[in-house]
């Protein structure tokens, strides 16, 4: 409860209320203004969007007071259910029924434990290592070779970016930094902050100005407009937060343009991957916006290198 | 009463938590108007997902229809199956067919709806099996009651026949557009446009 307490906690959350409470006046106003069907569905997505975005801030604010656990909690489940959404639209045949459980119930709950007692060596290779020599021996045994290498690929891949990508945002809480004991529930915060306002950034250019498609067979609704729009509009909220983190305003605005630039990435992979199998999103549990992956996308790739440039520049 | 509606409650619950379905009415409404279920049939939780996707009190007019073989015996299977499904339990060794549909037909009575695996037994999930001529004879010894086709999506990833270990992936349930066996279909094609019909159901 203390870190909420703390003062940079409370602008940063105080400043996400305002940007929600914006949001949602803004919201009103198009949906009063709106005419025409297509404009009205947009509008009603928006606002279904804005709405998700109550809930997801909620729940991440109660994770965030409840100190570390509750925040390894939240991200331990969002792997589990975007594991599920992923293999749930990747064709695994009966003979991965084992593999599949012991990834389940046993490696996603492991790899957060490992996050919990801070256990960093084995955290940094359980899945690239065990999960990945493991499960394929698992599959083999069971005896059914039709398209093998390509289910175990997809299976390790799978937990890879969903499992072993995401936890490295609650393995923030981990590090030891010089003159920052205690405080690194704000990095976390700032790292979910930044990829996100980049998301939202780049949607609200993309929509307002977007004309030039990037990869109109990947993703119809990337643009160059509002890819630069969203990156640099984020890099500059990420460098003026320098203050919530362990950087100075230079170094801020220089991570914050990485973690803007793989959240892009993964929202490209993820659409080219949701593109080959033929759907729109992956999932249903969030309002307006798809599935869990969705909308983490982004953090599962820029999770792990924000991590590790940090742990390796700032401990 | 009240210690089946808890198990029920709960297991319902379960259900849902482990297999995230989504049911779609594509073809029809929810409605507590008597119909007859058919679905596709490849894991033990098909039964306990459809009833889990009906709204409540559509649910509780709803009686799957299980194997008496099976589900006959004392313990929790025959509890889970008679206090709690209040499923309608017929002898499938094929002694008598008419005798199991006229069984069908009295326990619906005026009111009942009822779940029905028209395959006859639990498949792999990959090849939906020819239908047993029951839901035909039940079809014309009820020409009032609908015919609804309900296809069951991912359960057998879930949980397919011979595992015990469940894998939570997500599921879907879609109910199509209700069907009635013409006065002048005979059998055969009643059965294979029922089939069709089922099949129509699964996800492009």
């Amino acid at each position: 409860m203390r870190i909420l307490t703390e003062p940079r906690m409370v602008w940063l959350f105080g400043g996400v209320l305002v940007l929600l409470v914006l949001a949602s006046a803004i919201g009103w106003v198009l949906d009063r203004r709106a005419r025409g069907e297509k404009a009205r569905a947009v509008i009603e997505n928006l606002n279904a969007r804005i709405r998700a975005w109550w809930v997801m801030c909620a729940v991440f604010a109660v994770a965030t007071a409840t100190g570390g656990l509750g925040s390894i909690l939240l991200f331990g489940l969002m792997s589990f259910v975007a594991f599920r959404e992923f293999v749930t639209m990747t064709p695994t045949r009966r003979g991965d029924h084992r593999a599949l459980f012991w990834a389940f119930f046993f490696f996603i709950p492991l790899q957060y434990w490992l996050v919990a007692v801070d256990w960093y060596g084995m955290f940094s290779i359980l899945i690239p290592i065990y999960a990945f020599l493991f499960l394929p021996t698992r599959t083999a045994m069971s005896g059914d070779t039709e398209k093998f290498l390509e289910r175990t690929a997809k299976i390790q891949w799978g937990l890879m970016v969903s499992v072993y990508c995401v936890s490295h945002a609650p393995a923030l809480l981990m590090l030891d930094i010089p003159g920052f004991e205690g405080q690194n529930a704000l990095l976390l915060f700032y790292l979910v902050l930044v990829v996100q306002s980049s998301d939202v950034l780049q949607y609200v250019f993309g929509k307002t100005m977007g004309r030039r498609k990037i990869a109109p067979d990947v993703s119809p609704n990337k643009t160059w407009e509002g890819f630069l729009g969203g990156i640099l509009s984020a890099t500059l909220l990420g460098s003026a937060l320098w203050w919530a983190t362990p950087f100075t305003p230079l170094q801020a605005a220089g991570m914050a343009l990485v973690i803007t630039l793989l959240g892009f990435s993964g929202g490209l992979v993820m659409s080219a991957i949701k593109r080959d199998r033929g759907i729109k999103d992956f999932g249903t549990l969030i309002e307006g916006h798809g599935g869990i992956l969705d909308r983490i996308d982004s953090i599962c790739f820029a999770a792990p290198v924000f991590f590790h440039l940090t742990r390796f520049f700032f401990t | 009463m009240s210690l089946a509606r808890l198990a029920g409650g709960l297991l319902i619950g379960t259900t849902r938590l482990l297999c995230g379905p989504q049911a779609r009415w594509v073809g029809c409404e929810p409605s507590t108007r008597q119909r007859i279920y058919f679905a596709n049939h490849c894991s033990h939780l098909d039964a306990v997902v459809l009833w889990s996707c009906l709204p409540p009190p559509v649910r509780r007019l709803t009686r799957p229809v299980a194997a008496l073989d099976y589900w006959g015996g004392g313990g929790l299977k025959g509890f889970l199956a008679r206090e709690v499904f209040r499923s309608i339990l017929v002898d499938r060794s094929g002694a008598d067919p008419r005798a199991v549909v006229d069984h069908l037909a009295e326990s619906m009575g005026q009111a009942d709806s009822i779940i029905l695996f028209p395959e006859g037994t639990r498949g792999t999930g990959e090849e939906l099996a020819p239908f047993k001529s029951g839901l035909y004879h039940l079809s014309r010894k009820r020409p009032d009651v609908d015919l609804v086709p309900v296809s069951m999506q991912n359960l057998n990833r879930i949980l397919p026949k011979g595992e015990i270990l469940p894998v939570p992936l997500f599921s879907s349930v879609s109910f199509g557009a209700p069907l009635r066996a013409e006065e002048s279909e005979s059998k055969t094609e009643f059965l294979q446009r029922a089939r069709e019909a089922l099949l129509r159901l699964v996800e492009p």
